[in-house]
């Protein structure tokens, strides 16, 4: 296992727990437990950090000054104030609604945004789940997102929620196939599945993202779609059906929809900076995780320009734009990188 | 613990996470429950009608093709991973394998199935 900052600081506090109980699976048990509060630790963070910059890049991008007036002239307390105001919202429940299902929903919804976290390697030797067949089990979790938003839209008893119930899936599943297809090519190339080797294989700044362009773009398209931003946010297009299948959500169970949001929205950066920029790999002047930290965080303002450059599509422009140019894009993808490594000879 | 132990702690915790963050929420928060505030909400407008209506066969198509291509990936994904092994072979095995999906896609493609009319 290589060595980093990250991982020698977890040896090193393994060590001394396991000086204090002298029981291995205890030191082990322990480490694991600070690794989720540490994961779910970032989870939190990045919504309460990224309402605050969602507000701030929006309005820096339309020339205003965004929140201003909580916490000094930056508004640096907005996402407290806002936090408590969630929390002190009537939780209603609409009438005729499928009780189970409708509780069921946001709490489901979080699970597999916050078990991805797990595979990340947020430095060498950093990873939670450091499994050989981590890109298929972390794609496998992140597919079961799609259920909880029906589930929502289903069980809300609202004409609204249900439509954008059918929307979301619809979406989700049309751009799943090219999010996934676009991956092969690295997988080719590196051929594991662990995410720390995929990373290591970019060693040297030969970064994916150089090799792999057209893949590149149709994850960076596909990603977003997927964690439903603009200019793919149908599902809450609130000009038209009100906001999908939160509708009928308030307060505390609202706020779990949208740490879901933000969760999968810092997933889709790192997963690019994982899979197409070199990950926690840079010069020597930084620890791996800041690096990591810092390419995460580039690709998350990306992910906000977009929101406010582009319009937001329409239902059958999304559909036929990833089942006819997606697709096909990320097929032509896996071919061309096969024959180009045919060529060269590299297999 | 394993490499899956971690994950299934992880597993548990996250399950747990949503509870925790309600049960203050539930402390806190007002009860004045008024019959109006429990209608589907509409923009204000009274609801007509179930919402639990036919919908779209649009979206079954669709459903039915993912389905075909996302059994294709997890066969994909290990043949990706052992390219490099098998070489040239394996790409033209792949190719064949890929025509075969591909078709179906043609074919719901030239009968429409991909527009929304």
């Amino acid at each position: 296992m290589e060595t980093s900052f990250l991982s020698g600081l977890a040896l090193w506090l393994r060590g001394e727990i396991y000086g204090v109980t002298g029981i291995p699976v205890l030191s082990d048990l322990a480490l694991d437990v600070i690794g989720i509060a540490l994961l779910l630790g970032i989870i939190s963070m990045a919504a309460i950090v990224f309402t605050y910059a969602e507000r701030k890049v929006c309005a820096f991008m339309q020339v205003r000054l965004g929140p201003n007036r909580v916490g000094g002239r930056f508004g640096l307390l907005q996402p407290v104030a806002d936090m408590l105001k969630l929390m002190s919202k009537e939780d209603i429940m609409p009438e005729g609604a499928d009780k189970v299902l409708w509780a069921l929903s946001p709490a489901l919804l979080f699970v597999p945004a916050a078990l991805v976290y797990a595979f990340f390697p947020f430095d060498a030797g950093a990873v939670l789940a450091d499994v050989n067949v981590g890109v298929f089990l972390l794609f496998a979790i992140s597919g079961q997102a799609v259920l909880p938003f029906l589930m929502g839209g289903y069980a809300s008893n609202n004409k609204y929620s249900m439509v954008g119930g059918f929307r979301v899936v619809s979406q989700m599943i049309s751009y799943e196939a090219p999010l996934l297809f676009s991956l092969l090519g690295i997988l080719m190339l590196t051929g594991s599945m662990r995410l720390e080797d995929i990373v290591e294989a970019q060693a040297g700044g030969l970064w994916f993202v150089f090799l792999q362009p057209l893949a590149f773009v149709i994850f960076l398209i596909s990603a977003v779609a997927e964690t439903n931003r603009t200019p793919f946010d149908l599902v809450e297009g609130e000009s038209e059906i009100i906001a999908g299948p939160f509708t009928e959500y308030s307060g505390m169970r609202w706020a779990l929809f949208f740490l879901a949001e933000y969760a999968n929205l810092l997933t889709a950066a790192i997963l690019a900076t994982t899979f197409f920029l070199g990950g926690y790999l840079g010069p020597d002047f930084l620890p791996g995780f800041a690096w990591f930290f810092l390419k995460a965080v580039l690709m998350v303002f990306l992910i906000m320009w977009f929101r406010w450059t582009f319009p937001r599509t329409r239902v059958d422009q999304i559909l036929s734009f990833g089942w006819k140019a997606m697709l096909p894009l990320s097929i032509l993808n896996v071919f061309l990188t096969g024959v180009v490594m045919c060529a060269l000879g590299l297999v | 613990m394993g490499e899956f132990g971690g994950l299934g702690i992880y597993l548990v915790v996250a399950l747990f996470f949503p509870v925790m963050a309600l049960v203050p929420a539930f402390m806190l928060q007002p009860k004045q429950p008024s019959p109006e505030k429990y209608i589907p909400y509409e923009c204000g407008v009274d609801s007509v009608g179930s919402p639990y209506i036919r919908f779209r066969a649009g979206y079954f198509l669709y459903a039915l093709l993912f389905i075909l291509f996302d059994i294709e990936t997890v066969f994909l994904y290990p043949w990706a991973v052992a390219f490099r092994m098998v070489g040239a072979f394996a790409l033209m095995e792949m190719v064949v394998f890929v025509l075969i999906l591909v078709l179906g896609l043609a074919y719901a493609w030239r009968k429409g199935d991909l527009s929304w009319n």
